[in-house]
């Protein structure tokens, strides 16, 4: 347990809704454990609805109604100092966010303020965590663009100004100027043009080398994950069902959901033909009993139907949730 | 000359789009389409990408083919008829045959509308069958997409998937039996584990019913996957176009080398090794004189900045790149 930045243990996140006497549970992370290391770069993948940003959500502290926390812990350890997200003080939730834990939020494109040119929303930043006069603050401002290449005229632009690729290094600028020890990215690269997009990892990993912090990036293009990510962990319908470092989930993915889901990218010197997976994920307010994945899995035995498999260690840092891949229970 | 033109599906000559932008009393002319040619032939139906980061002109080169807006300079025919002058009577005619599948299903379709009324409503509106065989049309064009009307009937978007509302604004532009399909960024907002039944869509359509299509799309990967010719747009212009395996097997202008190896590739093995730079400011691109790729072009030479650089024939392909062009 000691060489975890943020671990995540038998997690039930459930939205639970009650509307004119019809209640709806959704099972958005279903039991899911997952230990994410200092200096890393953490990749979840999935389809949409496979609960992404749910994890996301209360790895983040943003529980609220209809979103709620069943079962299962989850805390940081920073500078040694243990922090349970599911019960914050007030003080400690202003100490980790942004200066600890900090977020590039999906459609990140959007969440510039249109009304305040790009230095204000820097400086209304930075003044909240740190105290120091203005010509300083604007300084540190200059050095970290510089630091990123980006160019100083953003500065001085409304948002509307500038094009998606650029919005959205500002934001990454943004959540990183405070030298947060973890940031997440939710979707940092979807609806950006491929050019902008390796713009845009280049960016991230070239942060995470310098400052030796750890990245989580949430997206369900596995072409980023694998030029990305040291480790990867593939979500279904609310549950981990695998987990590796990058070169095993690439080369030796031992859960057909995985397969299927590298096997149907297209690839640019090759033209044979390509299946998506059969079947839609399914909807998460009532699972399929066992696997979840069964009704859409080629090779579903009976055993499948019935329970569960549970997450275990095939190999060394390779965890898969399937009946098809023996191992042995790490729990 | 005419029955070859004739031949035609759809003839693209020289076409350009300026916008006018009015800033106080300053006028910027800014070019969008520039000389953009093109040909797709009847007899031989295919899949044209076009592709191109966003803001390279390939929406408006679209609009401009389905006669939403009319260019500024040069023609399009479609059949031997320009698109421009369709008169009033024709125009349901040639709707008919062209047909748009747009970026955003959820989008598409009104989220208080039950999905299966557009497909009624496109019968009726184009009279392709009467009430009572109305059912059947729809059922048609609904199976040839892989879904049926007994599966979507009284449904609302939301109760589908990205994947089959998309197949469904599929199956609502084939409804009036066209001949080529405008798909802007059909599979942009699909997950990648969906877009591929979109893509193959387009490829059985293609085989099977001789529909050819115009898709647009940043993601070379599909496009690799799905066409037979690409069109590589840069800030307006064409700057390579030829067949797909030749033009990204071997991409010749700079540019389309560099989209090239942007793609990421599922494979952990080939991870980018170099480094790449991003237009610092966008617009200027399109007011720079020359080729608009000077800025970026690791190879630009002085000639790169005062010329526009002509089209040339270089393997099998169309570039317009001076480092192909004989002095």
């Amino acid at each position: 347990m000691t060489d975890a930045i943020a671990t995540v243990q038998g997690l039930r996140a459930y939205y639970i809704t009650n509307a004119y006497g019809v209640r709806r549970t959704v099972k958005a992370v279903d039991d899911v454990s997952i230990r994410i290391r200092p200096n890393e770069i953490f990749g979840i993948a999935g389809e949409s609805g496979c609960g992404k940003s749910t994890l996301l959500r209360v790895m983040l502290g943003m529980i609220e109604p209809p979103l709620t926390v069943l079962a299962g812990t989850m805390g940081y350890t920073l500078d040694g100092r243990n922090v349970d997200v599911l019960a914050m003080t007030k003080a400690e939730r202003k100490w980790i966010r942004w200066k600890e834990v900090s977020y590039i939020p999906q459609g990140s494109m959007h969440v510039l303020n249109p009304v305040r040119k790009v230095h204000d929303t820097f400086l209304d930043f930075i003044t909240v965590h740190r105290r120091a006069p203005r010509s300083q603050i604007d300084a540190i401002i200059r050095d970290y663009l510089r630091e990123l290449g980006l160019p100083l005229q953003v500065l001085d632009s409304y948002p509307h100004q500038l094009s998606g690729g650029m919005k959205q290094r500002v934001t990454i600028a943004l959540a990183t100027i405070l030298y947060p020890k973890i940031i997440f990215a939710d979707e940092p690269t979807t609806a950006l043009d491929v050019v902008v997009q390796r713009g845009v990892i280049q960016l991230l990993k070239d942060i995470q080398e310098r400052e030796k912090n750890t990245l989580v990036v949430v997206t369900h293009d596995m072409g980023v994950h694998a030029n990305l990510c040291d480790r990867v962990a593939v979500l279904y319908a609310g549950q981990v069902i695998e987990e590796a470092n990058t070169e095993a989930i690439f080369k030796d993915a031992r859960h057909p959901y995985t397969q299927y889901l590298i096997q149907s990218l297209p690839k640019m010197d090759d033209k044979s033909e390509r299946v998506s997976i059969p079947g839609r994920p399914p909807a998460l307010d009532n699972p399929p009993t066992g696997c979840r994945f069964h009704p859409r899995c080629p090779q579903a035995m009976s055993i499948c139907r019935e329970a569960m498999p549970s997450l275990h260690t095939v190999s060394p840092d390779h965890r898969v949730a399937c009946y098809l891949a023996p191992g042995k229970d790490n729990d | 000359m005419a029955t070859e033109r004739d031949a035609n599906l759809l003839y693209v000559d020289r076409l350009s789009k300026a916008f006018t932008i009015r800033q106080g009393l300053a006028t910027t002319r800014f070019i969008a389409v520039n000389q953009a040619s093109f040909t797709m032939r009847c007899a031989a139906p295919e899949i044209l990408t076009l592709a191109g980061e966003s803001g390279s002109g390939k929406t408006t080169l679209a609009r401009m083919i389905l006669g939403l807006i009319p260019p500024t300079e040069g023609h399009i025919e479609f059949r031997g008829q320009d698109v421009g002058v369709i008169k009033r009577q024709n125009r349901r005619a040639f709707m008919r045959q062209v047909q748009p599948i747009f970026q955003d299903p959820y989008a598409t379709f009104s989220p208080l509308k039950k999905i299966e009324s557009y497909l009624y409503e496109t019968v009726h509106n184009y009279r392709i069958a009467p009430r009572a065989e109305a059912d059947r049309c729809v059922d048609d064009a609904l199976q040839s997409v892989g879904l049926s009307l007994e599966e979507i009937r009284g449904r609302y978007p939301n109760e589908l998937s990205g994947g089959q509302v998309q197949r469904v604004s599929v199956a609502r532009a084939l409804i009036t039996n066209p001949s080529l399909l405008v798909a802007d960024e059909p599979v942009s907002m699909l997950d990648a584990s969906l877009r591929m039944s979109v893509v193959n869509l387009f490829k059985q359509l293609k085989e099977q019913k001789g529909v050819s299509v115009i898709y647009i799309t940043h993601d070379l990967a599909t496009a690799y996957y799905a066409a037979d010719r690409i069109a590589v747009m840069l800030r307006g212009w064409i700057v390579e176009q030829g067949p797909v395996e030749q033009v990204l097997g071997h991409p010749l202008h700079p540019y389309t080398q560099i989209l090239k190896a942007s793609v990421p590739e599922a494979d952990p093995d080939r991870k980018w090794r170099d480094r790449t730079t991003l237009a610092a400011m966008e617009t200027e691109e399109y007011l720079r004189s020359g080729c608009r790729f000077a800025g970026r072009c690791p190879l630009a030479t002085d000639i790169c900045k005062e010329k526009e650089p002509p089209e040339v024939q270089a393997e099998g392909r169309a570039v317009r790149c001076f480092l192909y062009s004989q002095p």
